[in-house]
């Protein structure tokens, strides 16, 4: 059959698809608010908790005074240094990345100041782009000075010159300056949602083609497997399109969520996180036979992941090794990243080519197995 | 074999099963060009399996089918383009109108309602009055005409139905087999599955098939001739008691309920008819029923499928 005949019947499959969507008013109505509502009831915080915060200490004068602060926060169990520096100008990639949570940057004159009695000046900075463990590890930080602070008024209550320390932290957050927490649910609820209308609606509008009998239809005619995945997919990466926009327009309208970095590299991302979606989906759907289960199937495969697994709502640190483990093979963690990123400190691919070459591969491997498993035959 | 060659579908030795459930036993038969084929039998009889069988959408375990010249197994794609399909439920997309599911379907087979017309338009023009109206919203019959210029739409040269008729009522039965008649007349070759007897002698031969065997292979009259004894129609009043009685007759074969008669045989068939006529209308006498009527009648399909089926393990 040649090709201009193929090209002619995946557009009518598309438009047909397109058809269905439109028609489901009320389907189409949830799916459309979805991001909206979304962006309202995530507004809120939830606190938690963080281990393993990686510190980097900028200290342009090491001696004593700087070197026992510094063992101070080594000796807890909860910071850990990651990179010293002797100016503050290293710091910025270090944060862009994502490698360093907080930064201890001792003044040239810290210790001078300590031993006269003045204010000595200490700055602490803390990446908030994810603003309950960006507030807790700022707490925890201040919370150790404190302590480095008193055990050196009890240590030498008799030195004339040190008089009681004061220390002047000059606290600095990061990204998100106002720790505003919709600023660390909006990149997690478009994942969310792209989550829903990828995988879970071409898992539930693959399996209806079977359960109505009209798959026995497509399978018979000449239609590849393919043309009926790609088909039935491509409406919905325009709806998810259109819902990654809404929830960025809301988070910015309601909210003033911030957006650094670029449209273009957040949609061409979402793009990606979707594919990976709908193929998830068609693998689902291919694997299980009514829409029930279909739908049961994505929820605890796709849904359920995305939301806990994924740094959405707990961060990934806090959570026990073996889950923290599994976070590895969902998508949502890796998309997140990207969209804070974006969002957030504006990240280039630079900073982001990694979480992007994961997801890529991720694509990869699901679309293999979507088609495989999707048999020109029935059972 | 050398006159079979150039058979639409030829099937040999095909079996399939599901598990314990045997769906296919040994099917072999030729449908020849321009034939109205007839697939007979109950629910569960196998006949589903076959068509999914020529349709390429399930290999068989054993044996050989090859559909247009073409085998089942390697060339899927090829039977796929050139076979038209009416699954047994109506499996039209309920959301969309009359004219999109048709448009819809021509596009899939590459080609348009306005190229595939000529042979749809004595079906097609019943229901285009209503083109803009969606699927879901039409009648049995209407449905079933939908589906058929559907599957008739991108000029298939073997039509294969399942059922078609199921749940439709007794006058579109009826004009849906002449629909049938007509595309048979234009070259088309068709085979059509039916649990109805009285279909069954409308196809030029008929397939009876029980449990995935097929029981015999025939045109309609022949298999109705072969019927192995003398068969009569019986009435009386009241029914029920009728049929209690002639099971009571120590001379009995068979008796089937048909329409508003009985149809009743005698096991001892070298008997002249009008002694048994004599002889079953006394006993029935004998025991109270009214008026009581016996006579002669040519056996037909059904009761031939009836002796069958009996006969069958």
């Amino acid at each position: 059959m040649p090709q201009p005949t193929r090209r002619h019947a995946l557009g009518a499959f598309v438009v047909k698809e397109l058809r269905h969507i439109l028609r489901d008013r009320q389907t189409l109505t949830i799916l459309l608010l979805l991001p909206l509502a979304q962006v309202v009831l995530f507004g809120f915080a939830i606190r938690t908790d963080v281990n393993d915060i990686r510190l980097a200490v900028v200290d342009p004068a090491p001696d004593d005074a700087t070197r026992s602060l510094r063992d101070r926060f080594t000796g807890t169990d909860r910071f850990r240094v990651v990179a010293s520096a002797p100016s503050a100008e290293r710091l910025e990639p270090l944060f862009r990345r994502g490698e360093v949570d907080v930064a201890l940057v001792f003044a040239p004159g810290f210790s001078r100041a300590l031993a006269t009695g003045a204010a000595a000046p200490l700055q602490l900075i803390t990446d908030a782009s994810n603003p309950s463990t960006g507030s807790t590890m700022q707490t925890y930080a201040s919370a150790v000075i404190a302590a480095w602070q008193r055990e050196r008024v009890t240590r030498a209550p008799a030195s004339g010159a040190g008089g009681p320390v004061v220390i002047d932290p000059q606290v600095r957050m990061l990204f998100n300056p106002t720790l505003e927490s919709v600023n660390l649910f909006v990149p997690g609820l478009i994942a969310l949602v792209l989550t829903l209308v990828s995988a879970q609606m071409t898992a539930i509008s693959l399996s209806r083609e079977k359960e109505r009998g009209t798959m026995e239809i497509l399978l018979v005619s000449p239609l590849r497997p393919w043309q009926i995945i790609v088909g039935k997919v491509a409406p919905y990466l325009l709806l998810a399109f259109a819902n990654v926009l809404t929830a960025l327009a809301a988070a910015w309208l309601v909210f003033a969520v911030p957006f650094r970095g670029s449209l273009v590299l957040l949609l061409a991302s979402s793009t990606l996180y979707t594919l990976v979606g709908l193929a998830l989906g068609t693998l689902i759907a291919a694997r299980t036979g009514s829409q029930l289960t279909a739908m049961t199937a994505s929820m605890m495969g796709t849904m359920l992941p995305s939301t806990l697994l994924s740094g959405m709502i707990f961060p990934i640190a806090s959570l026990p090794l073996p889950l923290q483990l599994v976070s590895h093979v969902v998508p949502a963690r890796w998309f997140i990243v990207v969209v804070r990123g974006i969002m957030l400190k504006g990240a280039g691919l630079a900073h982001l080519w990694q979480e992007l070459a994961v997801l890529t591969l991720m694509l990869a491997v699901l679309m293999v197995a979507a088609i495989r498993s999707f048999k020109p035959r029935l059972a | 074999m050398s006159a079979s060659a150039g058979a639409p579908v030829q099937l040999r030795g095909l079996h399939k099963r599901f598990g314990d459930t045997v769906a296919l036993d040994d099917v072999t038969f030729d449908v020849a060009p321009g034939e109205l084929y007839g697939l007979v039998g109950p629910d569960g009889g196998g006949k589903t399996t076959l068509f999914r069988v020529l349709t390429t959408l399930l290999l068989p375990d054993a044996g050989s089918a090859t559909v247009l010249g073409r085998d089942v197994r390697t060339d899927l794609w090829e039977i796929r383009a050139r076979v038209g399909y009416m699954p047994g439920r109506f499996s039209l997309y309920p959301d969309l109108s009359v004219e999109e599911n048709l448009a819809f379907f021509a596009s899939v087979f590459g080609t348009s309602i306005t190229a595939g017309y000529e042979l749809i338009a004595p079906i097609y023009r019943q229901i285009e009055p209503f083109k803009t109206r969606r699927a879901g919203q039409l009648s049995g019959g209407m449905k079933q005409k939908l589906a058929l210029s559907c599957a008739l739409v991108h000029r298939p040269e073997l039509l294969l139905l399942d059922e078609p008729t199921t749940g439709v009522d007794a006058v579109s039965r009826r004009e849906f087999w002449d629909l049938l008649h007509d595309l048979q007349a234009s070259g088309l070759t068709i085979v059509v599955s039916t649990p109805y007897m009285d279909e069954a002698d409308r196809c030029d031969r008929v397939a009876l098939m029980q449990k995935g065997r097929v029981l015999a292979i025939d045109t309609p009259r022949a298999i109705g001739a072969a019927f192995p004894r003398a068969l009569f129609a019986v009435r009386g009043a009241p029914r029920h008691a009728t049929i209690e009685a002639l099971r009571a007759y120590p001379h009995l074969a068979s008796v089937q309920p048909f329409g508003d008669t009985l149809h009743f045989s005698d096991r001892r068939a070298e008997l002249p008819p009008a002694h048994v006529m004599r002889e079953v209308g006394a006993w029935l006498q004998g025991r109270g029923i009214r008026e009581v009527a016996v006579a002669p009648i040519a056996p037909g399909i059904e009761d031939a499928f009836m002796a069958l089926m009996g006969d069958a393990p």
